[in-house]
């Protein structure tokens, strides 16, 4: 039996994580920019819906020490309940802003209580007061203590707002004996805030106001121990506004003050507060007779602070561009040149330091590691951004391209020197190697080349075997190099096959490499499953290249490789375990129960719209410039590992400043890319009358020929009303009295080899990687473009449609563009007859690899249906009946069916 | 509203419960849905004559066996208080119009609500008549329903809620009044994964008292910790949740679901040295096997629990999912030897 446990009366909150206010614990700073009254650009961001940017405000503050957030909604402009709920709704989804505890602040109950009902932690209310009086005041105590909040009470009654001493302690003292005697509160929940208000404003009466707060709050913490007391601190250096510099001494001094008198938590600006010590001795002196109100007869105190605060107003800020760092040693320069990206002096610096060290490779192994070093650890730690990496990796391309000449010449006069000597070469150990390759079949390699470079840059030799790479020849060139890792990426879904292949033959042939799994179709959950299940020497799945490094690192270490994969390998059968619990749960209909549960169209009140033209029509040479406008740039940022919204990213408080140089350095390569011609554009757009068959086949009649097209349908259960749906839902059937039609686009952007090229001839793999990113944008960009030309011209069926880009980008537009191999039509093979019926690789310019990849890598093809009901929808998993029929229908062999359609069989 | 006015006829069970708990470790009962699952039941079974020509589905719903097979739900109670319970729990952890909306039952949430209730309270009675010494009690068991107020089931729209906290809260007070009216001790909200929901079933309990000006029945409150992190499904450390939930004067907080008795061990011990109040723990009958089974036997769950009763850390315990009243009644045996956890003394000054 344990001792009886006591439990303090101590004020506890939380967020995600407890909050406990203990004797000990120091002053709570309640962080305030997230207060549209007082915070500008906060308020600019909830009027312009900017709520992603505006939670980057409260992680800001969460980051520099703020333990609770102040959130206020109080502005004429706003919607202020529905302003309240949406930020507290989306701050609930951010863990890193959500742990610490949240205060609704607003003077209108009816928003309080919408934050109250969006949070799970225990919060404070700011505030409630008896201002309306005493009824008014119980039921909204009674209200906030049914959603469990702390309360902040101001010190303000019936006759109006407390502003000496006596006057704030009667009122409080007053509240605190209504609340826990009649509302039940505990007086541990009680927070009082006995209002702090502007000093040195040159009216003689509130020279004492932040006297009688200090003094105000002695009393109430000697009469009601248990109770807080907080305020709102910027009030008080009101009358400075302009002059942070002044304000944030006032602040200091003030707190100083008012802590010592028990203060226990106020609303201030975390990031901006001096400390105490560090106040210069003059201003401090100012600040404090005006705070304590001393020597201020005739306002003398006030006036002297005005004065001083006159002198230090704004200097202004100068940004001059910093050389001083080429005064430093060679070493610290090549560092700062590695870690900025800087390659203008690299060249230089890299031949003074040759000539320094005794041997070139003493440069690569000393000081251009040690800054790789630098590089890695900032990278590692969040401080540096993909982007920022593979320039660091350009200026070491360069750097060791310097050195290379003198390191092969040493090397040769060693060998010569060996064998004039008679004595046997040595053999180096060397890097570890990592070996990269895209899998046979798809031709995506934007991310394997991102994590070639990062990999590059922590030092490993990397021996990128590029795309389209069969089994045999990546195991082959493993064992011919002898490398340490391999690495394997792949962007289609049959590519994922391809890798379980590898996995199996890796086993078949007794290697005990590493095997990495990377790229965007892959997942932890099918490397658990799929692939690991089939080579036991260590899979691992790497989300991204930034995790690549510690893989890497954990796995060629020695001592930690058995405990790295052990870990993985648990990890990864727990998956498996689960994904199998996971399986019974699902219920599925049967096909025929799911077929006789399509989309509800009312077809009998439709009338097709018929196109402009039937067969195909070809654009070649589209000008780049009026698909550019077309671009989606979010995902340009996603390839570089910059998550977030476009634009808002441009203007992220952490990844901003990279990603607003990575988008102007790419609009200068796209201007380029569109003034020299450096691509080309070509699209084909076809239309042909067709028809729905049967309940999952179109016939699609070309030119007296019929393409017969086969879909999949949805089998999982549906809850009650909602269909099973097939994208053959879309189509009129057979005997609709006007004709419908079904449409087909491929999209690709020819020309990047010889650029890409010229950019490896360069060592520029930032430029390379954004030029391959930028095709890929284009070929995207196309698609919307030649889909909104067919909306609204070449098929016609919406005749105004005024949608901007972010809305094209949200997909809010009548009819879709869905592609075989994606989730509405997961069964690739029908690409085949997509692009006979678009007239083949003459007309599209483009050509189908054995996984039906599209190359150039910078393709992209769809059907188009034309219904306003159509809309796109993931077809899930399938059943058995299913595949049997669809098999049948498809007239190819099961095998072969259930090789391609694997990913949507259990 | 007569079965309520009857109970508080009957002396005020707030004060005997509190007074039993301070005498003993009590007992709750183990899993209903484990029980049903022995019945074999097949969809006539569930839609009985009344709802023969029901338009869903409705095997699953069991919560409306207790209209439709009422002897079976009385006969678990019964297995259960047969193997030593003090207190079990009514079968209406779905019993709220947003649960039953898959089912299209929503109407039906009061009246399952009363059946249940009704089912628990005969077999509660029977048994205290048998033995007066050994009172038992009914709680009124209130589910996490199967939206959430605190998560997005859009993960492309963090922002967005499926249901809303009035919904919620209104969907509760009629959950509470059904059971109220069908005669409970006890409300029990459990299996809280997501604090928020529970915090509007707190919301919907102290409004419906208040609005009725009748006094609260006691609340037990068990949370459930989903990983071995240590922390709700909706984010929060067991502290966190604690303090989020302690406004509702709970009579027990504790823990339930989710974790086998092996799991949940150091958050029982955390929880029992933070709350003021009695604590409880149900845990399920160790984590499922690869079948989704569960197949800790009874003596060995017993076992684990006999040592958190030595420990002083319990006052409520019994079992979750894969529970049978067979564990219940090892596990009665194993802590009948022990104290209860001593009430904290809540200290009224800071030094």
């Amino acid at each position: 039996m344990s001792d009886i446990t006591h439990i303090k009366p101590y004020l506890r909150l939380s967020g995600l994580e407890p909050l406990i206010v203990r004797p000990e614990t120091n002053f709570i700073n309640v962080g305030e920019r997230t207060n549209v009254t007082g915070s500008k650009k906060f308020a600019r961001l909830i009027r312009d819906g900017q709520y992603e940017e505006a939670l980057s405000v409260a992680r800001q503050q969460v980051e520099s020490g703020a333990q609770v957030i102040d959130v206020n909604m109080d502005d004429a402009m706003l919607e202020g309940v529905e302003a309240m709920t949406t930020f507290l709704n989306l701050v609930q989804a951010e863990p890193d802003i959500a742990r610490i505890p949240i205060m609704i602040d607003s003077s209108k109950f009816a928003i309080i209580e919408a934050g109250l009902k969006c949070v799970q932690g225990k919060c404070i209310v700011n505030s409630i007061s008896m201002k309306e009086g005493e009824e008014k005041f119980i039921e909204q105590a009674f209200i906030c203590k049914s959603y469990g909040a702390s309360v902040i009470v101001m010190a303000f009654d019936e006759v109006g707002q407390a502003d000496t001493k006596d006057r704030k302690v009667e009122i409080c003292h007053r509240a605190y004996k209504i609340l826990t005697e009649q509302v039940g509160y505990d007086p541990q929940d009680i927070i009082f805030d006995p209002n702090i208000f502007a000093i040195a404003t040159g009216i003689e009466e509130h020279n004492n106001y932040a006297v009688d707060f200090i003094e105000g709050t002695r009393e109430i913490k000697r009469l009601m121990p248990l109770a807080k007391v907080s305020g709102g601190v910027s009030n008080v250096s009101f009358s400075f506004r302009g002059n942070d510099h002044v304000r944030e001494a006032i602040h200091s001094v003030f707190l100083y003050y008012a802590i010592a008198a028990g203060m226990d938590m106020g609303i201030v600006n975390a990031g901006q507060l001096v400390v105490y010590d560090e106040i210069e001795p003059t201003l401090k002196a100012l600040c404090e007779d005006v705070i304590l109100n001393r020597n201020n007869d005739d306002n003398g105190a006030t006036e002297k602070l005005i004065q001083f605060a006159e002198t230090v107003k704004a200097k202004g800020k100068e940004i001059v561009k910093d050389e001083s760092w080429r005064l430093e040693a060679v070493e610290k320069r090549m560092a700062h040149s590695l870690v900025n990206g800087i390659t203008d002096y690299i060249d230089q610096d890299t031949e003074e330091a040759r000539q320094k060290y005794p041997k070139p490779l003493d440069v690569i192994e000393g000081p251009l590691m040690d800054g790789m070093n630098i590089v890695g650890d900032l990278f590692g730690a969040g401080k540096m951004f993909l982007p920022q990496v593979v320039k660091s990796a350009r200026v070491m391309k360069k750097a060791v391209a310097v050195l290379t000449p003198y390191i092969e010449q040493e090397k040769e006069d060693k060998r010569l020197a060996h064998i004039a000597a008679g004595t046997v070469n040595e053999e180096g150990a060397g890097a570890a190697k990592i070996l990269l390759a895209t899998v046979k079949g798809d031709v995506h390699d934007i991310g394997k080349n991102i994590v070639g470079v990062v990999l590059g840059c922590n030092g490993y030799d990397i021996i990128d075997l590029g795309v389209m790479v069969p089994a045999d020849k990546i195991l082959s060139e493993a064992k011919k190099h002898n490398v340490d890792i391999i690495g394997l990426s792949g962007l289609i879904t049959p590519s994922l096959d391809e890798m379980v292949y590898i996995g199996r033959e890796m086993a078949r042939q007794q290697m005990d490499l590493p095997l990495l799994i990377g790229g965007a179709t892959t997942s932890r959950m099918h490397t658990a499953v799929k692939i690991a299940p089939e080579y036991e020497n260590g899979v691992v799945h790497v989300l991204d290249a930034s995790r690549s490094v510690t893989v890497a690192g954990s796995l060629l270490n020695k001592e930690t490789k058995g405990p790295f994969l052990e870990g993985i390998k648990k990890e990864y059968e727990k998956l498996k375990t689960d994904f199998g619990n996971k399986k019974s749960a699902k219920q599925y209909l049967t096909f025929a129960e799911a077929q006789q549960n399509p989309a509800a169209i009312a077809w009998e009140e439709f009338k097709p719209v018929k196109p402009a033209f039937t067969g195909t029509k070809v654009f070649n040479d589209y000008p780049l410039d009026e698909i550019a406008e077309f671009i989606d740039w979010q995902p340009f940022f996603i390839a570089w590992e910059l998550h977030g919204k476009f634009p808002a990213i441009l203007t992220d408080e952490v990844v901003g400043k990279e990603a607003t140089n990575l988008y102007n350095d790419a609009q200068k390569l796209l201007k380029k890319i569109i003034d020299e011609k450096w691509l080309t554009a070509q699209g084909v757009v076809g239309f042909w009358e067709a028809n729905k068959v049967a309940a999952d086949s179109v016939h699609v009649h070309d030119d007296g020929k019929i393409q017969k097209l086969e879909f999949l349908r949805q089998q999982i259960k549906k809850a009650a009303g909602q269909p099973n749906l097939s994208l053959a839902d879309f189509i009129a059937p057979e005997g609709h009295p006007a004709q419908d039609h079904l449409g087909a686009f491929s999209v690709t952007i020819h020309g990047i080899e010889p650029h890409i090229k010229r950019f490896e001839q360069a060592l520029d793999d930032y430029s390379k990687i954004t030029l391959q990113a930028l095709a890929d944008r284009l070929a995207e960009a196309f698609a919307e473009l030649l889909h909104k030309k067919t909306r609204t011209e070449l098929w016609g069926y919406v005749t105004d449609e005024h949608l901007d880009n972010e809305q094209l980008i949200k997909e809010e537009y009548q009819g879709i563009r869905p592609a075989p191999g994606y989730p509405a039509c997961p069964d690739h093979t029908e690409k085949y007859k997509l692009f006979e019926l678009l007239g083949g690789e003459e007309a599209t310019g483009i050509h189908l690899t054995e996984s039906l990849a599209m190359y150039p890598a910078s393709s992209v093809c769809g059907w188009y249906f034309a219904h306003p009901e159509s809309k796109y929808f993931g077809v899930g998993k399938i059943e058995k009946d299913q595949l049997e029929d669809y098999t049948e229908r498809k007239g190819m062999p099961l095998e072969e069916v259930t090789r391609w359609l694997r990913p949507i069989l259990e | 509203m007569q079965a309520y006015a009857s109970q508080q006829i009957k002396g005020g069970y707030m004060s005997t419960i509190k007074d039993e708990l301070k005498k003993r470790i009590l007992i709750i009962d183990g899993a209903m849905g484990t029980m049903i699952q022995r019945h074999k039941l097949e969809e006539a079974d569930y839609r009985g004559e009344r709802f023969k020509d029901w338009h869903t589905d409705v095997k699953g719903n069991n919560d409306l066996l207790s209209i439709t097979e009422p002897q079976i739900i009385t006969g678990i109670h019964k297995q259960y208080l047969e193997a030593g319970a003090d207190i079990i729990e009514t079968n209406t952890f779905s019993s709220t119009s947003i649960a039953q909306a898959d089912y299209d039952m929503q109407s039906l949430a009061y009246e399952l609500n009363v059946a249940s209730a009704k089912c628990a309270r005969e077999a509660a009675d029977e048994y205290t008549a048998k033995d007066p010494s050994k009172p038992r009690y009914v709680a009124g068991a209130i589910g996490p329903l199967n939206k959430t107020l605190s998560l997005s089931p859009d993960v492309n729209n963090p922002g967005f809620r499926a249901v809303t906290f009035d919904e919620v809260a209104a969907a509760y007070t009629e959950q509470i009044k059904g059971l109220v009216d069908g005669g409970v001790d006890i409300l029990l909200i459990e299996t809280i994964f997501d604090t928020l929901n529970a915090k509007a079933a707190i919301y919907a309990i102290r409004h419906f008292f208040k609005e009725r000006n009748l006094p609260e029945l006691p609340v037990m409150i068990s949370g459930t910790i989903t990983d071995a992190s240590g922390r709700t499904l909706s984010g929060q450390t067991l502290e966190a949740f604690y303090v989020s939930v302690m406004h509702a004067n709970p009579l027990s907080v504790g823990l339930n679901c989710a974790l086998g008795a092996q799991e949940m061990r150091p958050h029982i011990e955390e929880l029992s040295s933070i709350a003021g109040c009695f604590t409880s723990a149900y845990p399920n009958a160790g984590l499922p096997n690869a079948f989704g089974e569960y197949d800790e036997q009874p003596h060995e769950t017993a076992h684990i629990i006999e040592e958190w009763a030595a420990n002083g850390w319990l006052n409520i315990v019994g079992g979750c999912c894969g529970t049978t009243p067979d564990h219940i009644k090892h596990i009665a045996q194993e802590v009948a030897k022990f104290a209860p956890r001593a009430l904290p003394v809540l200290e009224k000054e800071l030094v």
